[in-house]
């Protein structure tokens, strides 16, 4: 497509691009309003320890309902869990929790399968079978069976938690990489970098993969929302992290037999996760959209 | 008596809704078929005539409507009828034939089934006679073995049988119209010479009107009596296939045909004019004449302000042509600068090939035939391939889809590994050594451009980074500001501004990234270029002024040419000599003359007899190959041409490899034709008046 | 064909006996570890050692493995530490559980997704394709014990309309498995409903609907004889490719909702260190994941001709 020679003459910066991708969010609302969420998360779990709060930790008053004013003339926005610790300062606090290690695992789950995806893809031959065939024994674990055996063995870390993640998600990106290169590599670029006797790893880094950049965001966006489900499904089975820090689906998991009489203190987590699982999904979705108009 | 026209557009205007706004895609159409009329609409892409079929067909997506105008079908206006009265037409009285015929073809139902639709939904037939007439149809076209395809799924059989189903299909229920948007793009030369005919054959059997839509001026004068050039949404000249070809009046017309190479001439006599400049985006026509840009005889004033209107031509009142001038046009005063291919004296032996043969093993992964014992089956990509090539010469490798040229050229580029041979590049054998051993100096001497330019850069890095890389890469320069200047003077080379080097390859048309692509195959000063169909995927207008760039610096740096392609008006009109291939054999080589003259081998003639040619002075001797090519995985035993050639002289074709035999010096023909048989064949393409061909220059 | 189904068997049973290697491995290599989770923190090295002769634990490892897998395919999986008795006696029951909620779960979520999915692709960009877009990228959003905090405090703590576990333990209750397959439901069809939703789109601008339309054949025809077909191939694979997500759910839920089923035992047994327990599920669930993977190559290549003739 020949669009827009005129706007484009100097070579623009490495943050004048970003900025420039950020501008094509404007074109579609859902992506925004799914970065909106996601970013009134990160900020939270940012601003934690500055903002005015209890400490998530501390045994205040038991079963406050929320607006519920505190001893000490401070107000429990979300009321007190059944220890007594502030609900608000633990669904902010355990925001930092879940974001960190969700974007870890993700970051590392990505690194891992994208590596597998292009070498098998990209070289094919007994790396494509040899990494294929990997992928298909771990594939053909149902993923939660994954997690309890990991963590039950190595137990329950944010190290090895980072690693069942691996373990679970690098083989489904390791396919979609595959594919993309599959198609990518008959390319006449890449005969192009061939017959200028480009190494292997050069052709894999600089000339295919950032051009699987764009289904690869998408997903990324996708498996982060997935990645904080499965940190919080982690908590609420009891393999998450060891207490006593705040954590999403332990706050529901130890709530949730109270439900009869102080529903929100299980309400107010669930609301947090699933509203910052959305702010992934819209992003994906969005960023999808806008990929398939170019 | 004035007949009512089977179809008629009146001032048709069609839009398509897109996030910028409206966008028009064709403006104030005008069209008449007549009953049994073919009428030919022809333009480069994005001019609007795709759209104009489906519009007649009222299947425009859910972003595209008339603005305004008629389509009127046998006096009725289409627009006005309802969901069903349009079902009732479609299929049945207008009939569609489509670009991609498997894409066409749904892949999850059998062929039969798909055929048999038609009249089961037309017309009150049973099954069993639905059934019936589909086998009739595919029989009616030629198909071999048809009741065996009305059984089977599309992906079953070839390309070329797939166009024939749906030209079944299309005429099934004997309609009045047949649209066909380039039913035969996407095939094979003499594939598309056996459709073509086809086409002709059953429109004048049937009595079908047609429009038949393409990019090709030399299937449109084949198929049809009136043709419509579109340009830029607009038809901007309208008449009979001698009116419009032999005494255009828009500046367009004349510019297609001048930009076109035929076959028939030479290229001294009649050098290459290329038209300046790209199409128009919709969102960027220009103000009064569309083409008023890259017209030599737009005048300021006259051409840029107001809408230019269709006006007949005095004394040929079927002729009408959308410019403001063409009364007063001195064809002579002001024309663009031809492409000359100035005869360079080609100097040593510069690339040797000498029995190079290249086999591929394919592992058969079935259970079948690891029993069997032949999981391993060998694929003769090429055998024996022989020839040499010149310092500064072009050499042509011709051939249609399998017969071997593109495995050629990754040997040649070390991308595989000669299974057997030689190939010698200024004394150095790299037969056996693949790219990564060779030397930096020796990868930059042979170089390639590739044929799709929406491939050939790399999309995520700017095109100054490209050319960067390869000048590095071939050791030219080293430090970052002489690898600059030479960055720039390669963009001066391909005749692109400098600050391209800034943009992203999507910044760019189809034709400026074809020349990015030459500027990195000349970067290293190669004393080899090997251009896989350089030009094919260009519109028409901008591959006389690509392949012009190619030639000129080739010829300025004195590199060799290897110029693969299928189109002999190219080859014929740029290249020294020609190597035809087929299958994987050389079947014929020799120099240009050589080969375009008798004698020739049978495919040769066959080759050119398929060339459609746009040039109603030139007449082509008839010969149709039946059947497809067939696969290099089965080859059939003896020559390879056997099962299609026309001369074939019995059962020595099907079991011995021809001899190779020698004509004038070099000219050689692979085949068991006797001599005298050689001597007695007649040229295929004859130019029945000489002379006064063209009005151009 | 038939061949096709072989390999594939071949290469399921493959990825089987290298799971159940790399998990004997993992759990048994380590054979002091073993008795002493058997015998209990405050055995000693003795008794340990002593349970380890009496079990057989002295021969090869191969040998073990062999003994192991032999027994396992019996459906002997030895003698759960946790509840003190054969390990399939509490299986088989608990399986049996999770098969009637998987079940109901399916037979919900597949009409369910497909149709909407397919009315969305339809006409892409039009009303209803918003509305199931927006929907499903909505629930699937809510994880399972997100929505299942929901639900509680609205149906059961609110409303009081159902109850709040799934326990039956007065046999099969209909109320009680409602909000579990619910549930399972919200999150799980959003995805399927995505996928059939995309393919159709897909399906409906490809040109050989183009030429069914211009065929002049009736629009429902269009898209019951040629779009479905094609548009179907591909949500079939994901939905049968679904069971390996679908146990996590169906763990979440068991736990939420109490429901004794495989799922629960699974976590129950981690948790409590229950080895044999540990491995029998394990067993069962890659089993069932690679013969679903099984089931849905075979169905993809019937539903495909392009890839069964070729």
């Amino acid at each position: 497509m020949t669009v827009e020679i005129q706007d484009n003459d100097s070579s623009p910066s490495t943050i004048g691009k970003m900025f420039k991708s950020i501008g094509l969010l404007r074109e579609s609302p859902v992506a925004i309003f799914g970065l909106s969420l996601i970013l009134f998360w990160v900020i939270l779990a940012i601003l934690a320890p500055v903002l005015p709060l209890y400490d998530p930790n501390e045994l205040l008053e038991p079963f406050k309902f929320p607006l519920s004013e505190a001893k000490d003339g401070g107000l429990y926005w979300l009321g007190t869990d059944h220890k007594g610790r502030d609900i608000l300062s633990r669904v902010i606090f355990g925001a930092q929790q879940v974001l960190v290690w969700a974007t870890t695992a993700t970051v590392v789950a990505y690194i891992v399968g994208m590596l597998m995806g292009v070498v098998a893809g990209y070289l094919g031959g007994w790396y494509d079978e040899v990494i294929s065939f990997i992928s298909n024994i771990l594939l053909s674990f149902p993923v939660i069976v994954l997690y309890i055996i990991i963590i039950t063995y190595l137990g329950a870390t944010g190290f090895n938690i980072v690693l069942a993640v691996t373990f679970a998600s690098a083989p489904g990106i390791m396919r979609i990489v595959r594919g993309l290169v599959l198609d990518l590599r008959t390319r006449d670029y890449i005969f192009a970098a061939q017959t200028r006797g480009e190494s292997s790893m050069y052709i894999m880094l600089v000339e295919l993969l950032p051009n699987a950049r764009g289904p690869l965001i998408v997903d990324a966006c996708l498996r982060l929302g997935y990645t904080t489900i499965t940190i919080a499904m982690l908590g609420y089975l009891g393999l998450g992290l060891p207490p006593p820090d705040p954590d999403w689906g332990k706050m529901i998991a130890e709530t949730q037999p109270l439900g009869s009489f102080a529903g929100h203190m299980a309400v107010v987590p669930a609301v947090a996760i699933s509203s910052l699982v959305l702010g992934f999904n819209l992003l994906a979705d969005g960023l999808r959209e806008i990929s398939m108009k170019d | 008596m004035e007949q009512t026209p089977i179809l008629e557009c009146r001032n048709l205007c069609i839009s398509y809704d897109t996030r910028g706004g409206e966008i028009p895609a064709v403006i104030d159409f005008n069209m008449k078929v007549m009953p049994g009329q073919g009428v030919g609409i022809v333009g480069e892409s994005g001019c609007g005539k795709s759209t104009v079929a489906l519009a007649v067909m009222q299947y425009l997506g859910s972003n595209g409507y008339i603005k305004s105008g008629e389509i009127l079908f046998h006096g009725r206006d289409m627009r006005t009828m309802s969901q069903e009265e349009l079902r009732a037409i479609r299929g049945s009285k207008i009939a569609m034939i489509y670009q991609e015929p498997m894409a066409s073809l749904n892949p999850s139902m059998k062929i039969g089934e798909q055929l048999a639709e038609v009249p089961l939904f037309h017309e009150d037939v049973t099954r069993a006679e639905a059934m019936a007439r589909a086998l009739e149809l595919l029989e009616a076209v030629k198909l071999p073995d048809p009741k065996r395809i009305l059984d089977s799924y599309p992906h079953q059989i070839s390309g070329g049988q797939q166009q024939r189903v749906v030209i079944a299909m299309a005429l099934l229920s004997k309609p009045d119209l047949l649209l066909l948007d380039e039913p035969t793009t996407a095939l094979d030369v003499t594939v598309e010479r056996g459709i073509v005919e086809l086409v002709k054959e059953i429109s004048a059997e049937f009595g079908t009107s047609m429009v038949y839509i393409s990019h090709n001026l030399g299937l449109i004068l084949d198929t049809c009596d009136r043709v419509t050039v579109m340009y830029s949404g607009e038809a901007v000249e309208d008449g009979t296939i001698n009116e419009v070809f032999d005494d255009m009046k828009h500046p367009y017309t004349s510019g297609l045909f001048a930009s076109i190479p035929l076959p028939g001439a030479d290229k001294n006599e009649r050098p290459l004019v290329p038209i300046p400049g790209q199409l128009p985006l919709p969102h960027q026509r220009p103000q009064g004449c569309f083409f008023s840009p890259r017209c030599a005889f737009c005048r300021e004033g006259i051409c840029t302000t107001d809408k230019i209107l269709m006006r007949p031509v005095p004394q040929e009142e079927a002729h009408t042509v959308r410019c403001a001038r063409f009364e007063e046009i001195d064809w002579a005063e002001g024309d663009h600068e031809a492409v000359t291919v100035k005869s360079v004296k080609s100097g040593k032996v510069v690339l040797k090939v000498r029995n190079m043969k290249k086999y591929y093993e394919i592992r058969s992964s079935s259970l079948l035939s690891m029993i069997r014992r032949d999981a391993v089956k060998t694929v003769k990509a090429n055998e024996n391939i022989n020839f040499d090539a010149r310092e500064a010469e072009t050499v042509a490798i011709v051939g249609e889809s399998g017969c071997g040229k593109s495995t050629f050229a990754k040997v040649l580029m070390g991308l595989e590994e000669a299974t057997d041979g030689e190939v010698i590049l200024n004394g150095e054998d790299l037969a056996h050594v693949s790219v990564q051993k060779r030397k930096a100096r020796t990868v930059g001497h042979l170089q390639m451009v590739f044929q799709n330019p929406f491939d050939t850069l790399n999309p995520s890095h700017s095109v100054g980074n490209q050319i960067a890389r390869v000048i590095r890469k071939f050791g030219v320069e080293k430090d970052p500001e002489k690898v600059r200047q030479k960055v720039n003077d390669l963009l001066d080379l391909v005749k692109l501004p400098r600050d391209f080097a800034h943009r992203r390859p999507r910044q760019l048309s189809g034709g400026q990234k074809q020349r990015i692509g030459i500027a990195r195959a000349f970067a290293g000063n190669p004393a080899v270029v090997v251009a896989d169909e350089p030009v094919s995927a260009l519109d028409v207008s901008v591959q006389a002024a690509v392949t012009g760039l190619l030639t000129e610096i080739q010829n300025d740096l004195r590199s060799t040419l290897l110029f693969i392609s299928h189109d002999l008006s190219v080859v014929r009109y740029l290249s020294d000599r020609v190597v035809v291939m087929y299958l994987g054999h050389i079947v014929e080589q020799g120099t240009t003359d050589e080969v375009f003259s008798p004698p020739y081998h049978p495919y040769t003639e066959a080759l050119l007899s398929a060339v459609p040619i746009a040039d109603t002075s030139v007449v082509q001797k008839q010969i149709i190959l039946e059947g497809d090519i067939p696969s290099a995985v089965n080859p059939p035993p003896g020559c390879p041409f056997q099962t299609r050639c026309p001369r074939k002289i019995g059962s020595i074709c099907e079991t011995e490899l021809p001899p190779l035999k020698e004509f004038q010096d070099g000219h050689q023909i692979l085949c068991h034709l006797d001599d005298d048989v050689f001597e007695s064949m007649e040229p295929v393409i004859v130019m029945h008046k000489k002379g006064e061909v063209i009005p151009v220059s | 064909m038939l061949i096709l189904a072989f390999r594939r068997f071949i290469s399921m049973a493959l990825i089987m006996a290298i799971i159940s290697f790399t998990l004997f491995a993992l759990f048994e290599s380590d054979k002091l570890a073993v008795a002493g989770k058997v015998l209990g923190p405050y055995s000693n090295t003795e008794q340990r050692l002593l349970w380890l002769e009496n079990n057989g634990y002295n021969e090869p490892f191969l040998a073990r493995y062999g003994t192991w897998v032999g027994n396992a395919l019996t459906g002997d999986f030895g003698q759960s530490i946790q509840y003190k008795t054969p390990v399939s006696e509490v299986l088989w029951p608990r399986l049996g559980n999770t098969a009637i909620l998987a079940g109901l779960y399916m037979l919900i979520m597949i009409p369910l997704s497909l149709t909407l999915g397919v009315i969305a692709g339809m006409k892409e960009g039009s009303p209803q394709d918003r509305f199931v877009s927006v929907g499903s990228v909505l629930t699937t959003s809510v994880p399972e014990f997100a929505s299942a905090t929901f639900f509680t405090a609205i149906f059961v703590f609110w409303l009081g309309w159902l109850p709040g576990t799934a326990a039956m333990s007065s046999g099969f209750s209909w109320a009680e498995i409602f909000l579990p397959v619910l549930v399972l439901v919200m999150y799980g069809f959003g995805y399927t409903a995505r996928m059939t939703r995309a393919s159709m789109a897909e399906v409906m601008t490809s040109h050989y609907i183009r030429t069914a339309v211009l065929k002049g054949i009736p629009y429902r025809r269009v898209i019951l004889r040629h779009a479905l077909r094609n548009a179907l191939i591909a949500p079939f694979t994901v939905i049968i490719l679904q069971l390996n997500w679908l146990l996590s759910g169906v763990i979440v839920v068991e736990v939420f909702f109490a429901y004794k089923g495989f799922g629960k035992l699974l976590l129950d047994a981690a948790l409590f260190g229950d080895i044999y327990v540990i491995e029998a599920c394990t067993l069962v669930a890659v089993f069932v994941a690679v013969f679903s993977q099984f089931i849905s190559d075979i169905g993809y290549t019937l539903l495909n001709p392009r890839i069964r003739f070729t």
